[in-house]
């Protein structure tokens, strides 16, 4: 491993200047990138200036986090069954251990293309990202194809840093279920970013598990157009992780688009997660739906900003976003920041937020009934969260997650 | 079986029980009726161990055990069982799941075998159709979207699949069409035998024509003032409870 002796901000720029030259895509990009990050910081870290973006989550722990480059190792296959996995480790997609033929797939490295650089000056992490970026995944799914469900999975190693870069591009009626799923022990700092475009009538669902190992911090961007008559449909579960945030921005370029962008974030010890997602609309009768709904055990930390913003060509747009969190512990704390900017005039959005404990009631009703209290609470957190994943019909997907839960809570009570 | 001596209980510092003295011998069925506010469903609630209720004085023993030491399912799990008079809603928690949770659970404790889906379907399915209720009431959510008669029915459906060796029935009969009324009477009467007890709670006679109690007491201000046989009940329905809170008085 190459020896990096500064952290945080500084260790991640002299990362770029080891790395620069052998970067793949427009190194003038790379360059402005590098200017934009060393400009902006990480936010709440030692230089990095707090936005209001970044009102509620630091990455002060980031700061004397150490991001050596590290020569992968061979690794060790994971066994898995499924037949459309693609690894990336650290950042670097692992060919030996992903499946040999997924169609539609080229590595991020062979097949560099940058979209957004219009908001790497805004931006911080995807500065970053478009700053170190070395691989990534890359799907183009052709007009009317359906891909199936490919597994993406991420995973962090200890003392060094990740940035993939993912192009997911959707034909008009495409069809595709991304499962992403990240995994890691240690401390590790992963920074995902993933540049999606959805075309006419085409869906995608995007189903995301995040169990970050618990020194981890795991900042994902996510950027996705959808055109008319288009579906993005997004469930981001938040099991592990030291911090963890989602940062999408999804806009609906076309008519009749529809776009879910939902969390469930399964919180404890001191975790902090945040999910913050910007839905514009930009065209007709589209639908918006940001529905978090947290559990938060004790001294945890949970974010939701949702902001929508209507543009005035809009008009019969619907817009929801919903918080919905069980607080575990007294000592636990959610901010939820919901913003509505509406210029159409005819259009139908709406926000709500609720915070609370188990219902004292409920938990009576079920261990009158002879259900242990430790099972009745879990019965409870697994039917407030069911209505989370009521929208994923896939089977496997939905045991997955349930999955999730289970291990999640049996950890917790253990 | 059930024996209360001198049970005192309040809620938020405000005394409901004033000393309350019962014994419910095993196989019988016993009626408890009063007016609103004399204390009915805070008894129902203290044998069942609500938390939010206090016990400031008295006994509860139930077979030899001491009932106000247990947590709720441990009483569960001893045999006791109440019939909520506003069943609670669990969005989320499917009806046939919560069942075979609650009955596996009880089980488990008894030492004895879980029912696996499948067996536990053709039991819960069995006793559904005894109590008319629509197939559809075991995959909707728990008492989410039931009318009051389908609720009242559900709780009757809970004791005939957990088999509890005391039932405290807190006003199961209001609510209820005289149709609703019989079925779940004789949902509770196909109990009936050596090894069921019950505490009937009503403020009507009206479900007593239907499940006849072997006692009936009256409780009026945190006490029991009157106990008598079925006829009391009858009585009371003629003279109003004011005549026997005078009698008493």
């Amino acid at each position: 491993m190459n020896a990096i002796t500064e952290t945080g901000t500084a260790g991640l720029l002299a990362r770029y200047e080891a790395l620069r030259g052998s970067l793949p895509g427009d190194p003038a990009l790379r360059d402005a990138a590098a200017r934009a990050f060393r400009s902006l910081g990480l936010p709440g870290a030692s230089r990095g200036r707090r936005s209001e973006a970044w009102k509620y989550t630091s990455l002060a722990p980031v700061a004397d986090m150490s991001f050596g480059i590290d020569h992968l190792p061979p690794g060790h296959g994971h066994g898995t069954r499924r037949d459309q996995v693609l690894i990336v480790r650290a950042g670097q997609y692992i060919p030996h251990l992903s499946s040999p033929q997924v169609p539609g797939f080229t590595r991020f490295a062979d097949a560099p293309s940058f979209a957004m650089p219009d908001r790497l000056e805004s931006d911080p992490l995807l500065a970053l990202n478009t700053m170190l970026a070395e691989d990534g995944v890359v799907l183009t799914v052709p007009d009317g194809a359906d891909l199936g469900l490919v597994y993406l999975m991420q995973t962090g190693i200890a003392g060094t840093s990740g940035h993939p870069r993912h192009v997911i591009r959707l034909g008009q009626g495409a069809r595709l279920t991304l499962v992403e799923q990240s995994l890691g022990e240690g401390r590790y700092l992963l920074n995902p970013v993933f540049d999606i475009q959805v075309a006419e009538d085409a869906a995608l669902t995007h189903i995301r598990v995040l169990q970050d190992g618990e020194d981890a911090v795991n900042l994902t961007g996510i950027a996705v157009n959808v055109a008319a008559r288009g579906q993005y449909e997004q469930l981001t579960m938040v099991a592990e992780g030291r911090i963890t945030r989602t940062d999408i921005r999804a806009s609906i370029d076309g008519p009749q688009a529809r776009v879910h962008l939902d969390g469930v974030q399964l919180l404890k010890g001191t975790q902090h997660s945040d999910f913050t997602s910007v839905v514009r609309h930009l065209a007709p009768h589209g639908t918006s739906r940001q529905a978090v709904r947290s559990v938060l055990a004790d001294r945890s930390h949970g974010v939701f900003q949702g902001r929508i913003e209507v543009a005035r060509p809009a008009q019969k747009t619907d817009g929801y976003q919903r918080s919905s969190t069980l607080l575990l512990s007294s000592d636990a704390e959610m901010d939820t920041k919901p913003e509505l900017e509406i210029f159409a005039d005819d259009v139908k959005c709406s926000h709500g937020a609720t915070v609370g404990a188990l219902d004292a009631e409920q938990l009576f009703y079920l261990r009158s009934r002879g259900i242990p209290d430790t099972e009745a609470r879990s019965l409870l957190i697994r039917a407030f969260l069911a209505e989370a994943l009521e929208p994923v019909t896939n089977d496997e997907v939905r045991a997955m997650l349930e999955g999730t839960v289970d291990r999640w809570w049996k950890d917790r009570a253990a | 079986m059930l024996e209360i001596r001198g049970l005192a209980a309040s809620i938020n510092d405000k005394p409901i029980l004033h000393g309350i003295d019962l014994t419910v011998p095993q196989g019988e069925v016993h009626a408890i009726m009063g007016p609103n506010g004399s204390g009915k469903s805070t008894l129902a609630y203290v044998l069942s161990g609500r938390e939010d209720y206090a016990v400031t004085a008295g006994s509860v023993s139930f077979n030899d055990r001491d009932l106000l030491d247990m947590e709720p399912e441990e009483r569960a799990a001893a045999g006791v069982f109440l019939a909520f008079q506003a069943p609670i809603e669990l969005p989320g928690v499917g009806n046939a799941n919560f069942l075979r949770t609650a009955l596996n659970a009880l089980r488990r404790s008894r030492g004895e075998t879980e029912l696996d889906a499948v067996q536990f379907l053709k039991l819960a399915r069995a006793e559904a159709k005894r109590l008319a209720m629509p197939e559809d009431m075991l995959r909707r959510n728990v008492n989410v979207g039931f009318s009051g008669g389908e609720k009242k029915r559900n709780e009757v459906l809970q004791m005939a699949i957990l088999r509890p060796k005391l039932a405290i029935l807190d006003e199961t009969d209001s609510g209820l069409d005289i149709d609703a009324l019989k079925i779940v009477a004789d949902g509770v009467n196909a109990l009936r035998g050596p090894d069921f007890s019950a505490l009937v709670i009503t403020h009507h006679q009206r479900l007593l024509d239907h499940i006849v109690p072997d006692r009936v007491h009256v409780l009026s201000a945190g006490r029991i003032v009157r106990s008598g046989g079925a006829e009391l009940a009858k009585q009371l329905e003629k003279s109003g409870y004011a005549a026997v809170q005078a009698e008493a008085a």
